[in-house]
């Protein structure tokens, strides 16, 4: 009950306040206009720089964060010394090099190796550009695709050798192999393989930093992959041809733990400096990327918060200068207040009040116009933006915090009026 | 009547009274050493030249001043060591003021500067509504409610305090100068209310130039210097 005459009492200064403010609507309408621009560019500006880092985000978790991924690239050196005659570079990552990495770090949970070769397939009258991808079945496990018909490799196919061959949904679909066409023959190149079973593609794209998935796969066991194709390849393109001879074009690594993500990197990163000599691959960490992107977040938000930050103090001064004059203006009105009965307490109330309703309507009317500029924002730049709760409660906060800062030197300069002097006759 | 009364019924009593200011080296001593004492129900005006004190008298009494030394009594309670809080809040329970300049807040309406002791004394905004209506009735301008100060004469504005100062029925009002800003015929209604408002109980003081407004008060107080020359 007596909160209710409290809270009631309260809404009855509000009330007041406000009239008093709509007194003076032009004044008070630019008073707040600081406000208004200052939460407005804060809730832009974290919209914005949210949805950017967003965007990278995305891209790096998709990845898997717990990943690993060395490729296999030619080294600078090679790249300069083979243009002009035919001879065979040799490059990237051995099987031997899997084998220790495989065997050394008890922290990785899966490693997969990865031979890819480009390979005509054909399925009745039709052919198709294929990347052949041998790989083994703990392929599967890291990619988790789910499977669209048949099943997908197993260790009986390593072992076995077996000449089986999983496709992408894509690709069965270009070559009319639906799902009846599981056991049918493909030939890759000139070798016949069984088809086994069909997964899906992956949706999407922009996210092939690893996972050679997007176009038309091809997945057969890796030693199936190196005996039939083996681990040269040419390139003919005019004038010069180009002996390649890779033994895995990738490994991806998967690591059972967040935390020893950058320790495995930097471990398998010394293992292989000590046995290639050129640097003829390159890895890459996505968590670190993912860290890289948080810190470039934090930075960002510092910048534009910054930013954003004063042009919110300058709103929160241009209030404080009002209110200033305001008192000044109204000193004979705290005089004939005091003279009544009120109590220095109330007058603060008073000023306060005024101060803190102006800079949260302020901060309302500039939350949402600072909502329709990422709207539009996204709409004309096509640039992402993302309204968090966070960036909107922070803005709103921020703005009753501003009235309350900057209000109350203002309130206490008119508490502190001696009605004796505002009140002695003009 | 106020002879007869006893000494205990003085609701207002200096003791020993002296407001000094210092100005540099010199000190101005606007009250120096006054003691009287006002019974309750009594009507006094208070006279001397200008700079003699009487506002700085008023301001003591208003509980607006604090004295540089020795006591008031207002209602039996020494009030001359309270805090401002508790000043404001025998102003605000106690005191109704009325003031030459009139003093009202321009832009708040008639109602609404006629209920602000009430806001002030935490009322709920209805009953303050109907007093303050109430009031507006009884000094004549009950069709005024909504008007603001500036649309009314002088001796509207005036009457407007007047119903502002009885609002939380005080015991004492205080009017420094309340026909100073106005014509003769003006000031003239103005201290009949005053009159009939002492008629009904409230102890008045009020200063005045003007002899023949003096008149209409009970007793007569002429300060000079900062001390009470005579009492008539
Ligand atoms: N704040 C102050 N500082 C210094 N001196 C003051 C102050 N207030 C009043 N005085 C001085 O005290 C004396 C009494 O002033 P007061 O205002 O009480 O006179 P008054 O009798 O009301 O005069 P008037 O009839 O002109 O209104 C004057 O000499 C005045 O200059
Ligand atoms: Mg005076």
């Amino acid at each position: 009950m007596k909160i209710l005459i409290k809270d009631t009492k309260f809404l009855r200064d509000v009330q007041l306040g406000i009239e008093n403010l709509l007194l003076h609507k032009l004044r008070s309408f630019l008073t707040a206009l600081g406000v208004i621009f200052g939460v407005c560019s804060v809730v832009a500006m974290l919209s914005v720089g949210e949805g950017a880092s967003k965007e990278a985000m995305d891209q790096i978790r998709k990845v898997g964060s717990n990943n690993i991924t060395i490729e296999s690239v030619k080294s600078r050196e090679d790249e300069a010394t083979t243009s002009t005659r035919t001879r065979i570079s040799v490059y990237g990552i051995t099987y031997k090099d899997f084998e220790r990495i495989e065997g050394t770090f008890s922290s990785i949970r899966t490693a997969v190796p990865v031979k890819e070769v480009r390979k005509q397939g054909r399925l009745g009258g039709n052919t198709l550009e294929l990347r052949v991808v041998g790989t083994t079945p703990a392929w599967f496990e890291l990619v988790k695709r789910p499977v669209e018909a048949g099943r997908v490799l197993t260790e009986s196919d390593l072992v076995k050798e077996s000449a089986v061959a999983v496709l992408t949904e894509y690709g069965a679909r270009r070559l009319l192999a639906t799902r009846g066409t599981i056991g049918q023959n493909l030939s890759i190149g000139e070798n016949n393989f069984q088809i086994v079973g069909i997964v899906k593609s992956e949706a999407g794209s922009g996210t092939d930093i690893q996972l050679p998935d997007l176009n038309v796969d091809a997945y057969i066991p890796l030693n199936v992959a190196r005996s039939y194709y083996g681990d040269t390849v040419m390139k003919r393109s005019t004038g010069s041809e180009e002996m390649n001879r890779v033994e895995l074009n990738k490994v991806i690594v998967q690591v059972d733990d967040l935390a020893n993500v950058e320790s495995t990197a930097k471990g398998m990163e010394a293992m292989l400096k000590k046995f290639h000599p050129k640097v003829d691959y390159e890895m890459s960490v996505p968590l670190a990327m993912l860290r890289q992107a948080e810190a470039q977040k934090r930075t960002t938000n510092i910048v534009l918060g910054s930013i954003a930050g004063i042009s919110l103090l300058v709103g929160g001064i241009g209030i404080m200068n009002i209110m200033l004059a305001s008192v000044t203006e109204r000193t004979r009105e705290i005089g004939i207040r005091r003279a009544i009965g009120a109590k220095k307490k109330q007058i603060i109330t008073q000023f306060l009040i005024e101060t803190v309703v102006l800079s949260t309507i302020g901060g309302v009317v500039g939350l949402c116009i600072g909502i329709i500029i990422p709207l539009l924002i996204e709409l004309f730049t096509g640039m992402p933006t993302v309204i968090t709760a966070f960036s909107i409660i922070l803005p709103f906060f921020i703005s009753i915090g501003i009235g309350i800062i900057f209000g109350i030197y203002p309130a206490a300069r008119a508490a502190e009026v001696d009605p004796i002097i505002a009140l002695r006759h003009e | 009547m106020i002879n007869t009364q006893a000494a205990e019924d003085a609701i207002i009593k200096l003791e020993d009274a002296y407001k000094i200011y210092p100005m540099g080296s010199e000190e101005v001593r606007a009250l120096n050493g006054v003691d009287v004492s006002f019974k309750k129900g009594s009507f006094w005006a208070i006279m001397g030249h200008s700079g003699s004190g009487k506002s700085t008298m008023m301001n003591v009494l208003g509980c607006l001043d604090r004295l540089t030394k020795g006591h008031y009594f207002l209602e039996g309670e020494d009030v001359s060591g309270l805090n401002d809080d508790s000043l404001s809040e025998f102003r605000l329970r106690h005191l109704g003021f009325i003031f030459q300049s009139f003093n009202l807040i321009p832009q708040l309406t008639v109602q609404r500067n006629i209920e602000l002791p009430l806001y002030y004394l935490g009322w709920d905004p209805e009953q303050s509504a109907e007093r303050a209506k109430e009031l507006a009735k009884s000094v004549g301008l009950g069709n005024r409610l909504d008007h603001r100060p500036t649309q009314l004469s002088g001796g509207q504005m005036q009457r407007v305090a007047i119903a502002r100062a009885l609002a939380n029925d005080p015991l004492i009002l205080l009017a420094d100068e309340p026909t100073g800003n106005l014509d003769t015929a003006t000031g003239v209604q103005i201290i009949e209310m005053l009159r009939e408002l002492n008629k009904q109980g409230k102890t008045i003081i009020m200063v005045t130039h003007e002899p023949d407004i003096a008149e209409n008060a009970k007793n007569i107080l002429i300060m000079k210097d900062g001390v009470i020359e005579r009492i008539e």
